[in-house]
Order: C-alpha cells, then structure tokens, then sequence
C-alpha cells in the first residue's frame, strides 16, 4: 500500500490556524462501470476519513463513490497544542490506512 | 355477392392492431425501466437531501460553492466549500453536505467540523457524471441549514464510461 501525502506544518504557534492536506492512492471503484468482460467491476471506495489530535477528532468525511479516485481533501484547524495527529482512511473490502505526523507548536 | 373484405376478416384486423399496440407500450415500459438507474434526476436529489439533513428547509446564502464553470474532465473535478461563520463554540459549522443532480447517486459526500476547525473551508475532488447543478448544504450548530449551489458543463463523463 504506497503510503498517503499528509502536508502538514512541523511547527505552528498558540492558538494559529493551519491547513491540513492529504492524498491518498485508491481506485474509487464505482459499482456502475462496466468491465472488460462487459460485467460491472463491484464497487471498491473509501467510506470514511478521520482526522484525530491525541485521539481527539478534529475533522471527519463521509465519502460516495463521487470522490474522485485517489481522494483529496483540504482542511484546517486551529491548533492549541503539540502533538501527533492521526490521520485514518477505511474503506470496502477491509481497507484501512493511518498514519501518524507529529505537530509542535510554540 | 358479399363485400371482398368479410366480417371474420376485419376483427382479425382489429385484434391484430390492438396487440401490436399493447405490445409496443409494453416495450416501451420495459425500455424505460431498462435505461432508469444510470442517472438520478433532480428529485432523486431532493429526497436524498431530506434523508440527510431531514425536513429542515435550508436557506440560500453563506455557502460558496467554487467549481469551475467549465469541466473538461468530469473525473476529478476539484472543488471548494467555504461557509461565512465565526466558527465559534456558539456558531460553528457541524457538517458540510454534498449533493448533484444526475450521476448515478445523488449524495457526494459529508465533512464533519467543529469550532476548533477555525475556519469552515474543505476542498476535494469529485466526479461528474454530466452537466449538472452541485449543492452544498452547511448545518450550523444552531440547527439551520445554509446552501449555496454552482452549474457546471462537463465534456468528458465520469462514473459511468467502460473501462479500456
């Protein structure tokens, strides 16, 4: 699984608003499009996105199969304290990705 | 003498014309039921939208919805909602909705804030099955509802196309 892009700021001040970037690699599968054999490829998406600082949840996304491949998202957050956010991604068929980026503000 | 066409013979006609008929409004039905789950329709969206946000009647304004008018890919088509709030603990934005009108399901997405987001801003990349109107609706944490739409002509389609 080719690891996602987070854009993170490594360091922030008290209290600053930041923005929070990510991409992951995923098919988005949609469950109407036919396949080479002319029989519809079953649906494989993301369903959920979190977004957590020290385990408490700053932002999170329910996705369709109309979040284009590869999902994007921007965000922001304003940020009080250090500490690592974790970012989660699951989906169809088991899939599940987090990743962790540490934040120190001063 | 008798008439050359004789009385057996015209409701054989008769029967015949009205089963051609019959037949041909049931194959227009079945063509309709056929071609029907390809794409959503305006009223679909609308009863997608009461699903999610229920019977609240959301007023037009403080959500600006940017796309660009004119797509020429509809597979990654970007976007950006942006709400007007203070994003305050006593006025914030809980959720953004995404909704279109013709691809295969109306509903595109939810993004969940809180007053610690700052500022009520999301950006994503969404397909588009054809030109068509994208709402977005914002749910504020005094229980209203907010919405703000754009047009958009997509060349190329998205959801629906073989793969080759």
């Amino acid at each position: 699984m080719a690891k996602p892009l987070i854009k993170v700021p490594p360091t922030a001040k008290k209290g600053e608003i930041i923005e929070i970037k990510t991409l992951i690699a995923h098919p988005m599968e949609t469950g109407y499009r036919a396949g080479l054999n002319g029989a519809t490829l079953p649906r494989d998406i993301i369903r959920r996105f979190v977004c957590s600082l020290d385990g408490e949840e700053i932002f999170s996304a329910d996705f369709s199969p109309a979040i284009a491949a590869n999902p994007f998202l921007s965000f922001f957050t304003r940020i009080e304290k250090s500490g690592s956010i974790t970012f989660q991604w699951t989906g169809d068929n088991g899939f599940s990705v987090s990743e962790t980026v540490e934040i120190s503000v001063s | 003498m008798s008439s050359p066409i004789s009385p057996p013979c015209a409701v054989e006609r008769r029967r015949f014309l009205r089963q051609t008929a019959e037949c041909a409004a049931g194959a227009a039905v079945t063509l309709l039921l056929a071609i029907r789950p390809a794409r959503a329709t305006p009223e679909e969206m609308r009863a997608a939208i009461r699903q999610t946000i229920g019977p609240a009647a959301p007023h037009d304004g403080r959500v600006l919805l940017d796309l660009p008018p004119l797509v020429e890919n509809g597979n990654a088509v970007p976007l950006t909602v942006t709400v007007d709030s203070p994003m305050t603990g006593q006025d914030h934005v809980v959720a953004i909705h995404l909704f279109n009108e013709k691809n295969p399901q109306p509903y595109v997405a939810s993004f969940h804030l809180g007053p610690r987001a700052g500022r009520a801003q999301v950006s994503t990349r969404i397909k588009l099955a054809d030109s068509q109107q994208v709402i977005a609706i914002a749910q504020m944490s005094d229980g209203s509802f907010w919405q703000g739409g754009a047009k958009v002509i997509v060349t190329i389609a998205a959801c629906v196309e073989d793969v080759n």
